[in-house]
């Protein structure tokens, strides 16, 4: 291997992670209980640096380095900033909720910052060993974080679950690799590519491989029937790590999928299209249909998720450029209202009390009305209503469906999203239509929480009505 | 070509007014009230304007407006109104400052967020008359909800979230198969404008399936019957603005959502399924007239009785389809269409004004129980000839706007079928039923309860609200001319694309219009 400048050049956001990562590390040991806060703000240094060398670094043509590893194109470039952008909204909403409890120690944000490297790695990786690399050093630092709040035994339950289902989903993820390794005697993409052009689907390893890849996405997405995971551990992990694996991650869940199966196996779109739709199919019928039931807002919001991952796949198995950017955006989008629909729980919470079921909400109005016009906002965008961007992102999943013709898709899709209204809808019944209980306190919110979550609202409803910016950013990544 | 940007203006400056009343906050009430009266004032000004630089001689789209908006998908912001969509547009900015004055002194939690929520609703509304792109008019048409959805939930009665959300939910889901429907033309005809759609050829399955997507959102608009159910629930539980605003425009738009899109975009389609929407309109004018004689409380019966009136609307659209078969009588399809139109304004005017009326004693008593009151003349005079001039307009008396639009859809559907006329002209005993017997138990006889007895009458807010929508009504209804003829080249346009078929050329044997072969359209800019 050999070894040239450009090749760290390519990686500098991923090498200004680390960078923050072990100095937040090292610095936390020598810093005195009551000046925490500096690996707050070193944190939000390092990744703010991160999100600017990210448009330094990127915008040229496509590139590939460290011997066909990694790789340099639009869709790495809007990625890392995307999942940077998340996750320094993320560090902020977290920051109140941490010093509440006395948690605002280093290896949260430690952890963090090692799940963020581990996803930008993915943005970039451009063969199944860097690709599961970067994953597991997501999911690796996502499990202890997870457990992070040490006294908590629904926590401790939680992380446990998420460590065994993860790594069974890693282990499948592996398996499939190792077959198609065998199949066509590389791990790089590109090669993977071509073996797969000059061979087609006569190889029926070929053939295993990409459904145990498939289910592997499926269960890192949280994707019926692979969801199992995912209600469990956003209802028992503490908020903020909830928040922090409940939205970036999702963006890294998109490049696993598509640096696997757009790059590497885009020639065998016909085989593993029907095994997404099937999973699309299914995700958004149960995830709708069960939220209604949910009581515990972290609880329904996990549902909520998986119904997305099935408009994100919807995307994806399209199999066209616009399909691909269409998911993207939706990816994106996605990332950006969970980690607002969790900011307003950490919001609500205060010391001694975490805002977990949906009651939590009454009377936001009256409590704070502008954080009410923001969750309003994020509900309504998830519920996909116009002219909120969570319209934008199920008009260019549906305009790509029905594009190669599955009509049917596209209404079963739009029925289901129907049926998901509804508990979007309650959620704001509970903001506005209900009084606040007489005993709650007035919110105490710090002027950056307040700037992130109005940040965040207002995004939502700029790209809803000007979504031409983002959306052209998506489409020339997959030209 | 309009270099001026009036009819952004008048979407936006409601908008933005809604903004600034919002952040003026809850502290003082007054400064939020006026400054909401002054947007709704200068917005319907400005929409006058629309009225006074109309050219009611060409059918063409008119203060056309367009740019680009998300060009990777051909979405335009592409804005203009002919018309159809102009009188409805100065319709709703009018009826805003009835909603706006309703409000002043009733609404005493958080007054500055209700009058922003009805401001933001005008300026959603009047682009959803204007929008002349597929995914803008979608746009704006679901923003619709939104607003509505906090002000029924926030402000309404005791059982407002059954009814809010019942509300949102019925809307929502007839809406988003139109969605699917817009995104299958946009690919049969490469853009999202409405006037491409209109002028593209489609198969008899494909027009059926898209007529029936938009009969779904459209019949929950208007509502028809058997998807009427959620307008009683929301009147009922609405604050009396809402309740204006719902019956006035947003039923209106369902209407406008047929002469737009249904009609001319799937003639064929339209004219084979007829037989069904006459028979969901007779449903409405005659069973819907029944189940409101008896109600017993009186919003609901309005809303019935709007349901009702609706069903009117519908007919006299949708006969066009039986007349135009018989070319001799195809002044009557133009009559059925603008009989419908004036039935929609003259409607909007007086719904809302019943509305207002049963505000009145709401916010006096707070009951809408008809069994609660009786008597009510002799302690509000003025209010009681308010109250018994609106319910003869509501029963469709000669002279007053309701008559007209009846009248003329009633003539239109002899010229179709007599059975179907003598049908609906059953509504004149009908309406007259059920409005003047409410009026009778409410308004006439001994004071019935001590409440009654304590009435005050009017003040001047709330007369001036009643006494213009009296004037208004009035003057539709002696002298409709003006409106008519504003919409009249416009109608008769729309009246050659429906009756043009727009079958490709395979299938065009089997069509039934009148001009089987496509004729030169009338170029739309």
């Amino acid at each position: 291997m050999q070894f040239d400048v450009a090749n760290l050049i390519a990686i500098l956001p991923e090498i200004a992670v680390l960078i923050t990562a072990c100095l937040v590390l090292v610095v936390d040991l020598y810093l005195q209980d009551k000046n925490k806060d500096v690996n707050h703000t070193l944190t939000l240094i390092g990744l703010i640096i991160a999100i600017a060398l990210t448009g330094v670094v990127g915008g040229g043509d496509r590139q590939i380095f460290f011997d066909g590893n990694l790789i340099q194109d639009g869709i790495s470039d809007l990625l890392k900033g995307a999942i940077l952008v998340v996750s320094v909204l993320g560090f902020i909403y977290a920051r109140p909720w941490l010093k509440d409890r006395d948690m605002l120690v280093g290896e949260f944000y430690v952890l963090g910052l090692f799940a963020v490297l581990g996803m930008l790695v993915m943005a970039s990786a451009n063969s199944f060993l860097t690709v599961y690399l970067g994953l597991e050093l997501q999911a690796l630092s996502l499990y202890a974080l997870v457990a992070f709040d040490r006294e908590s035994k629904k926590g401790a339950e939680a992380a446990m679950k998420y460590f065994v289902l993860g790594a069974l989903g890693s282990g499948m993820l592996l398996y499939g690799i190792s077959m198609l390794y065998g199949a066509t005697g590389s791990v790089e993409f590109g090669a993977v590519a071509q073996a797969v052009s000059e061979q087609g689907m006569a190889n029926e390893v070929l053939v295993f491989g990409i459904v145990f890849l498939v289910i592997g996405i499926g269960f890192k997405f949280g994707a019926v029937p692979f969801h199992m995971w995912v209600p469990d551990i956003y209802e028992g992990a503490p908020t903020p790590a909830v928040l922090i694996l409940g939205s970036a991650p999702k963006i890294a869940a998109f490049a696993l999928a598509t640096r696997m199966l757009v790059d590497g196996l885009q020639e065998l779109h016909a085989d593993w299209q029907g095994m997404l739709l099937i999973l699309a199919v299914l995700s958004m019928g149960l995830g709708n249909l069960v939220a209604i039931a949910q009581s515990n807002i972290k609880r329904m919001l996990a549902y909520s998720t998986i119904s997305h991952v099935g408009f994100i796949f919807l995307g994806l198995l399209a199999g066209s450029t616009q399909g691909y950017a269409s998911a993207m955006f939706y990816a994106i989008v996605y990332a950006l209202m969970a980690a607002g629909a969790f900011g307003i729980l950490l919001i609500l919470s205060r010391k001694g009390f975490d805002a977990e079921t949906l009651e939590d909400l009454k009377g936001l109005n009256d409590r704070d009305a502008w954080y009410a016009a923001m969750m309003t906002i994020i509900m309504f965008s998830m519920a996909g209503v116009p002219p909120t961007v969570g319209f934008m992102a199920k008009l260019l999943v549906l305009e790509a469906v029905i594009r190669i013709d599955l009509l049917w898709l596209a209404l079963v899709a739009v029925f289901f999203s129907v049926i998901g209204a509804f508990y979007y809808l309650r959620v704001i019944k509970f903001i506005y239509f209900d009084r606040a209980v007489l005993n709650a306190p007035p919110l105490v919110t710090t002027g950056g929480v307040r700037f992130a979550m109005t940040f965040n609202g207002l995004i939502l409803l700029m790209l809803g009505l000007f979504p031409t910016a983002l959306l052209s950013l998506c489409q020339s990544a997959f030209i | 070509m309009n270099e001026f940007p009036l009819l952004t203006l008048v979407i936006w400056l409601p908008i933005v007014g809604g903004i600034v009343v919002l952040a003026s906050g809850e502290k003082s009430p007054s400064i939020s009230k006026w400054t909401a009266l002054f947007f709704a004032v200068l917005t319907f000004l400005l929409s006058i304007g629309l009225w006074i630089g109309f050219d009611s001689n060409t059918a063409q789209m008119q203060f056309v407006e367009r740019s680009a908006w998300i060009p990777t998908f051909n979405v335009e912001y592409y804005l203009g109104v002919d018309g159809i969509s102009m009188p409805l547009i100065v319709l709703t900015t009018f009826i805003t400052i009835f909603v706006i004055v309703a409000g002043w002194e009733v609404i005493t939690y958080k007054p500055a967020q209700y009058m922003t929520a009805f401001l933001i609703m005008n300026g959603i509304m009047v682009g959803v008359f204007s929008a002349l792109d597929g995914i803008l008019f979608y746009v704006f048409w679901e923003a619709m909800l939104i607003p509505m959805f906090i002000i029924i939930g926030v402000w309404g009665g005791p059982n407002r979230v059954y009814a809010t959300i019942k509300f949102f939910l019925y809307t929502f889901l007839g809406s988003v198969f139109m969605l699917v429907a817009l995104i299958y033309m946009y690919f049969q005809s490469g853009s999202f404008s409405i006037l491409d759609f209109q002028e593209m050829q489609l198969g008899i399955t494909a027009q059926t399936l898209i007529f029936l997507a938009f009969l779904l959102a459209f019949a929950v608009k208007v509502p028809m019957f058997p998807v009427h159910t959620w307008l009683p629930d929301a009147h009922v539980e609405a604050p009396t603005g809402g309740s204006v605003i719902l019956a006035a425009i947003m039923l209106k738009i369902g209407g406008y959502g047929f002469l737009r899109f249904s009609m001319p975009i799937t003639p064929d389609a339209s004219a084979s399924l007829t037989w069904l929407i006459v028979a969901l309109s007779l449903i409405a004018i005659l069973y819907i007239g029944f189940v409101a004689l008896v109600q017993q409380d009186m919003k609901k019966l309005i809303a019935y009785s709007s349901i009702a009136h609706m069903g009117f609307v519908t007919l006299g659209f949708f006969i066009v389809f039986t007349i135009a078969q018989n070319p001799a009588l195809s002044s009557g399809s133009i009559m059925g269409i603008e009989g419908g139109m004036v039935q929609m304004i003259s409607h909007g005017f007086i719904s809302g004004a019943l509305f207002l009326c049963v505000g009145v004693l709401y916010d006096r008593v707070h009951s809408r129980e008809i069994a609660d009151y009786g008597g009510v003349i002799n302690t509000m005079p003025w209010y009681g000839a308010f109250v018994v001039f609106f319910a003869m307009a509501n029963a469709g008396l000669p002279g007053t706007s309701g008559f007209v639009g009846e009248f003329m859809v009633i003539l239109a559907t002899f010229r179709a079928d007599f059975w179907w006329a003598v049908l609906a002209a059953m509504t004149l005993i009908l309406a007259a039923a059920f409005t003047l017997w409410m009026v009778k138990r409410v308004i006439f006889g001994e004071v019935k309860n001590d409440k009654v007895a304590a009435l005050k009458d009017i003040d001047q807010r709330e007369t001036f609200n009643l006494a213009v929508l009296a004037i208004a009504v009035l003057a539709l209804g002696i002298w409709p001319a003006p409106l008519v003829n504003v919409m009249h080249t416009t109608v008769e346009n729309l009246v050659v694309q429906v009756t043009t078929c727009k079958l490709p050329s395979s299938e065009r044997s089997d069509c039934v219009l009148t001009h089987p072969e496509p004729i030169v359209a009338v170029p739309n800019n």
